[in-house]
């Protein structure tokens, strides 16, 4: 078991060519629970916890666009001034785990597993977020929605780390909601995001834990889009919100397991989706702003 | 953390602390301070130099015929001492708390998902994980049997030599074919609910040189049934089997079976070398029993003016593949069915069976719980037939001292039952939920999911009856040494401090008893006769009895010193504070100079009344004395997700006599979470016999942001029974908060809710 403890971006491309199957670390709350349940010993690791170029974020002023490092912890997320930028993401870092968890996790961890259940990972479908990868050969950049490949599936080489995520931000309500079987640090049962673009002109929804990753409800945000306008205020009455529900909900799959049953989940997404919807209605009447 | 959001606790009790720590103060515990700085050794903090790692290797299936076991693999590792499996068990083969039938490794068959089948020690935990790996067993995989009703109808062959039903126990008194003119019934169902002790199971053994004897540093809840069954598995004298108590982590009844005691003995001696051995949360999932999951049919029948007569009742409970304590759980469950009404006619028919699902034993509450969610939910269904609300009718039939129960005990414990019940209405209900609320004491709490208009309020009662002690002809005594030198009394005792508090409890008996202010404790350990288990709300009436008999023996003593000197009559002196004084004249004397230069010592056994086991129509004087409580519950419902917040629990509670209001606030706060866990989200998940969730990411135990705010009266009418008047207080608690939380949702949705505990889609789809 070799440790590298790397202070640099670089310094951890040259680590995964030379040990290509070491294990990133960065919070360490996914990899220690499955190091702890595979017992399989946990191999090389390239730690990222020194890597500061990880922890930065930064917003471009003319394109509006937020580049938020793969390091920064939810813990960080959740407060100012980043709460005021990414609202959704926000709610959602406030939902994971405890505030120990929140202290070391992150959303390149996230990333990194690519569990359906995941809470960062519909807010970055929901604003088409880019993710940023880098290898030895180079680096590319790939949109969320092709990142995202399956059940812990995800479009990471292995020599390849995640340095950052690119964020627009828009103008408008975002909001995250999440249903768990308790009121706090529970795995998420079905979740949604919703971002209101105002200026833009679109509302977006994305679904988290009711299909093998997360699904963006595109029919029902196209019909939403013939249904009303969707640039400025949204003149949303409560028989729109909830067709809007009904037709987003058809397009996840979950499945039954310990956790919920199929039925509840797909019932569940449609009665998030609706109240988010309202949620955006109502913040647009009363002057709310994601800015 | 919001102040809506944290439970804040009013009590009539009040926390008033003297510096002397007499009983009926909140004298601070000994153990209180280490623990929340950190610095208290748990029992898997237990180290010794040179020892070697012990571990278990599990079956994966829940039914299994074991074709063959090859260790040489494992034998071939690099730092592995030993392998060990059925065949190197020198002595029984099998242990168990009733009946001895639970293998100490599987030889030919096993009858459970995680059964031990060998265990390894070695010079490192990864090693010894790599030796598992390294183990080939060959199985032959059967058909498992999890449906209890398989085992009761006989359809299934026999997965164990001593059958497939543990016990049939049946309770029938009065007119069996009377008819009441109101009739209500229903089937009820209980999940599978985990002690889940935060401190894991762990234990250190360390041989003695000639390899005749044993000393094992363990987390438990019973040291001399512990030795006794060890002792039998090693082959070895019980005297030489020495046990010391661990720092233990919380019990809940979890730790009264046998789990890793004998694997890590036997590893001991065959390597000569200390053996430490700890559980991680998923195999401590496996390593302990659970809470019988059951299903219960009742029918009552009534009067129209809501006068309980009759209670029909079939219980069936799924005791796993091991009888554990599953017979004594059924005696609880078919005796309790009538609930804390007085009701003379009743039909009850139950079974614990054997399965191929994980076995079940002890947890807080101990049938108990079972059978109140089932009588409580029909309460509520006789209230509505009646046409009366849930008070009314609870309040009518409230039972009282002197009733005859269903098995024709006559309830002689104190029962305030009534009196319960209108304080626990008097307490003040929360406020109505607010136009902007604290979202994070909504349902669904930070996930943010809450929309006002689709929460409802609902409010539901539960009440309870609960025996203390064991029963049915057990005599669990309990032992205890006092000893008094210059004013300093040492105590001695084998009572398993679980995390109740009972060290502190003893040291308030002996200040109050003797006067002193210093109270050291030895070890708590086999060198002292038995205290019986921890358990059964048992330890403050038993132990505390015993330390209080032990004391006032150590006084008369004190007391006969002291006249001799001053030539007086004993019985003239008492004590006041810290001094021995003369009633009758002017003597006064500090206990530490009456006492110095004399060492007083003295040895007790507190006795329990007999009990007598229950005939075949569940007939008999089986219980000692009962306590009880009564809940009301105040619960927000999100009923278009079907997601729960708790908001109050109200509870009036029958104690006894309040002896440290601290620790008894303790219990019922704990207690009340407990509760709330099986009602809204605690369940161990099985699918053919497996678990499904073996970890706390999926076995949900309820947070801070779940916990209710509660309001408590303590209802002291000291039980004459009782050695210092107090009834024990740790199970009641949990008992009838979970009928309360459900009869709450119920009445928020309108949904029938058989079960528990309560999904969210029950509520959405119910
Ligand atoms: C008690 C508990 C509660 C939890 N609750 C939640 C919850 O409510 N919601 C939720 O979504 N998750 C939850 N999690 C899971 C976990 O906290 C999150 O997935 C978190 O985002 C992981 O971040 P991390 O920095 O700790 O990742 P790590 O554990 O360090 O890494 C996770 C994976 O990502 C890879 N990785 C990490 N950084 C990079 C990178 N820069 N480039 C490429 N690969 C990388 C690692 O190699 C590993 O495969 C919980 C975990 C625990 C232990």
């Amino acid at each position: 078991m070799t440790v590298i403890n790397a202070t640099s971006i670089d310094e951890v491309v040259t680590a995964l060519r030379e040990y290509p199957a070491a294990r990133l670390l960065q919070g360490g709350t996914d990899v220690m629970v499955e190091v702890n349940l595979n017992r399989t010993g946990v191999g090389d690791v390239i730690a990222l916890r020194r890597v500061s170029e990880l922890r930065r974020w930064h917003v471009d002023d003319e394109s509006r666009i937020m580049r938020l490092g793969a390091g920064v912890p939810y813990a960080e997320l959740e407060r100012s001034p980043l709460c005021d930028l990414l609202p959704a993401l926000a709610e959602a870092a406030r939902t994971v785990g405890s505030p120990q968890i929140r202290a070391a996790g992150s959303l390149g961890g996230n990333l990194g597993t690519c569990s359906p259940a995941g809470d960062g990972l519909p807010v970055l479908s929901a604003c088409d977020a880019v993710v940023h990868l880098q290898g030895s050969t180079g680096s590319r950049d790939v949109s969320i929605h092709d990142f995202m490949l399956g059940v812990k599936r995800n479009a990471r080489r292995p020599d390849e780390l995640i340095t950052a995520v690119s964020i627009p931000l828009t103008r408008g309500f975002q909001g995250y909601a999440k249903v768990g079987t308790r009121n706090a640090m529970v795995i998420s049962v079905a979740s949604a995001c919703l971002v209101h673009d105002s200026e833009g002109g679109s509302v977006r929804l994305a679904f988290g834990a009711v299909a093998p990753t997360v699904v963006r409800a595109r029919v029902a945000e196209s019909w939403l889009a013939d249904a009303l306008s969707l640039r400025g205020p949204l003149a949303v009455t409560p028989r729109i919100a909830q067709e809007f529900g009904r037709r987003a909900a058809m397009e996840c799959a979950p499945i039954d397991d310990h956790r919920s049953t199929a039925a509840y989940r797909r019932h569940a997404v449609a009665v998030l989706a609706e109240r988010l919807l309202l949620r955006a209605a109502s913040s647009n009447a009363s002057g709310g702003d994601a800015r | 953390m919001t102040p809506s959001a944290s439970t804040t606790t009013r009590t009539n009790t009040g926390t008033a602390t003297t510096s002397r720590g007499v009983l009926g103060t909140s004298a601070l515990r000994p153990d209180g301070l280490p623990k929340v700085q950190g610095r208290f050794a748990f029992s898997s903090d237990a180290w010794a130099d040179n020892m070697l790692w012990g571990a278990t290797l599990r079956s994966p299936h829940p039914h299994a015929a074991i074709r063959s076991i090859d260790v040489s693999g494992a034998l071939a590792i690099n730092g592995v001492s030993a392998v060990i499996t059925a065949d190197d068990v020198p002595g029984q083969l099998t242990y168990g708390l009733i009946a001895s039938d639970q293998p100490v490794f599987a030889r030919d068959v096993v009858r459970y998902a995680g059964e031990p089948v060998a265990a390894v020690a070695a010079d490192h935990p990864e090693t010894a994980r790599r030796a598992l790996a390294a183990i080939r067993v060959e199985y032959e995989v059967l058909r498992p049997l999890v449906d209890a009703e398989d085992a009761i109808a006989g359809s299934f062959p026999a997965i164990h030599p001593d059958g497939n039903v543990i016990r049939r126990q049946r309770v029938i008194r009065g007119d069996q074919n009377f008819t009441g003119e109101v009739v209500v019934e229903g089937t009820y169902e209980i999940g599978m609910q985990d002690q889940a002790f935060l401190g894991l199971e762990a234990a250190l053994a360390l041989p003695d040189d000639d390899g005749g004897g044993i000393e094992l540093f363990v987390a438990t809840q019973w040291l001399h049934e512990d030795q006794k069954q060890i002792a039998a598995c090693l082959n070895l004298p019980t005297s030489n089997v020495r046990l010391t108590l661990g720092g233990v982590g919380g019990a809940f009844g979890g730790r009264e079976d046998i789990s890793l005691q004998v694997h890590c003995c036997l590893l001991a001696l065959k390597t000569g070398r200390p053996i430490k051995m700890q559980y991680g949360r998923e195999e401590s999932f496996f390593g302990h029993i659970h809470r019988h999951p059951a299903r219960i049919f009742m029918r009552h029948h009534a009067d129209r003016d809501g006068t309980l007569r009759r209670v029909e009742a079939r219980v069936v409970l799924d005791g796993g593949a091991y009888a554990s304590t599953s017979s004594a759980v059924l005696i609880n469950a078919v005796t309790h069915m009538q609930g804390p009404y007085t009701c003379d006619i009743a039909t009850v028919d139950g079974y614990a069976v054997r399965s191929n699902n994980p076995p079940c034993g002890a947890m807080r509450g101990f049938g108990v719980v079972q059978a109140c969610f089932a009588h409580e939910s029909q309460m509520d269904k006789l209230a509505a037939a009646c046409g009366m609300d849930p008070v009314e009718i609870r309040l009518k039939n409230a039972m009282t001292t002197g009733d005859k129960l269903i098995t024709g005990q006559v309830m002689e414990s104190v029962a305030p039952v009534e009196r319960c019940i209108r304080e626990t209405a008097a307490l003040p209900l929360p406020s109505a939920l607010a136009e902007t609320p604290d979202v994070l004491a909504l349902p669904g709490g930070s996930g943010l999911t809450a929309r006002t208009s689709n929460i409802k309020r609902g409010i539901g009662w539960g009440v309870s009856m609960k025996n203390l002690m064991y029963s049915e002809g057990f005599d669990d005594y309990a032992t205890a040494r006092c000893r008094l030198a210059d004013g300093v009394v040492t105590l001695q005792f084998a009572t398993a401090e679980v995390g109740q508090g009972f060290v502190v409890l003893a040291q308030q008996i002996a200040r109050s008893v003797l006067g002193v202010d210093t109270v050291l404790l030895e070890p708590i350990s086999t060198a002292i006769g038995s205290a019986g288990s921890t358990s059964a709300s048992r330890q403050t009436w038993m132990s505390g009895g015993a330390v209080d008999g032990a004391c006032r023996v150590v006084r008369e003593r004190l007391f006969e010193h002291v006249a001799a000197v001053h030539n007086i009559d004993s019985l003239r002196l008492a004590i006041n504070g810290t001094d021995v004084v003369d009633t009758m004249g002017a003597l006064r004397i500090s206990v530490a100079t009456a006492s110095r230069d004399l060492v007083l010592d003295e040895t007790f056994e507190h006795h329990h009344r007999a009990t007598e086991e229950l005939d075949e129509n569940g007939q008999g004087n089986c219980h000692v004395a009962f306590a009880f409580v009564a809940h009301r519950a105040v619960v927000d419902v999100d009923t278009e997700l079907g997601l729960v917040k708790v908001v109050q629990v109200a509870t009036a509670q029958d104690v006894g006599r309040v002896l440290n209001p601290l620790a008894a606030l303790g219990q019922v706060e704990g207690g009340i979470a407990q509760g709330l866990g099986l009602a809204v989200m605690e369940e161990i998940v099985l699918v053919d016999g497996k678990m499904r969730n073996p970890s706390f990411t999926d076995y949900l135990l309820p947070t801070a942001l779940d916990a209710p705010d509660v309001v408590v009266s303590m209802i002291e009418e000291p039980e004459p029974q009782a050695p210092l008047g107090a009834k024990g207080i740790g199970e009641p608690p949990c008992i009838s908060v979970t009928p309360a939380i459900v009869a709450a949702i119920r009445d928020a949705t309108g949904k029938d809710l058989a079960r528990v505990p309560v999904r969210p889609q029950d509520i959405v789809f119910g």
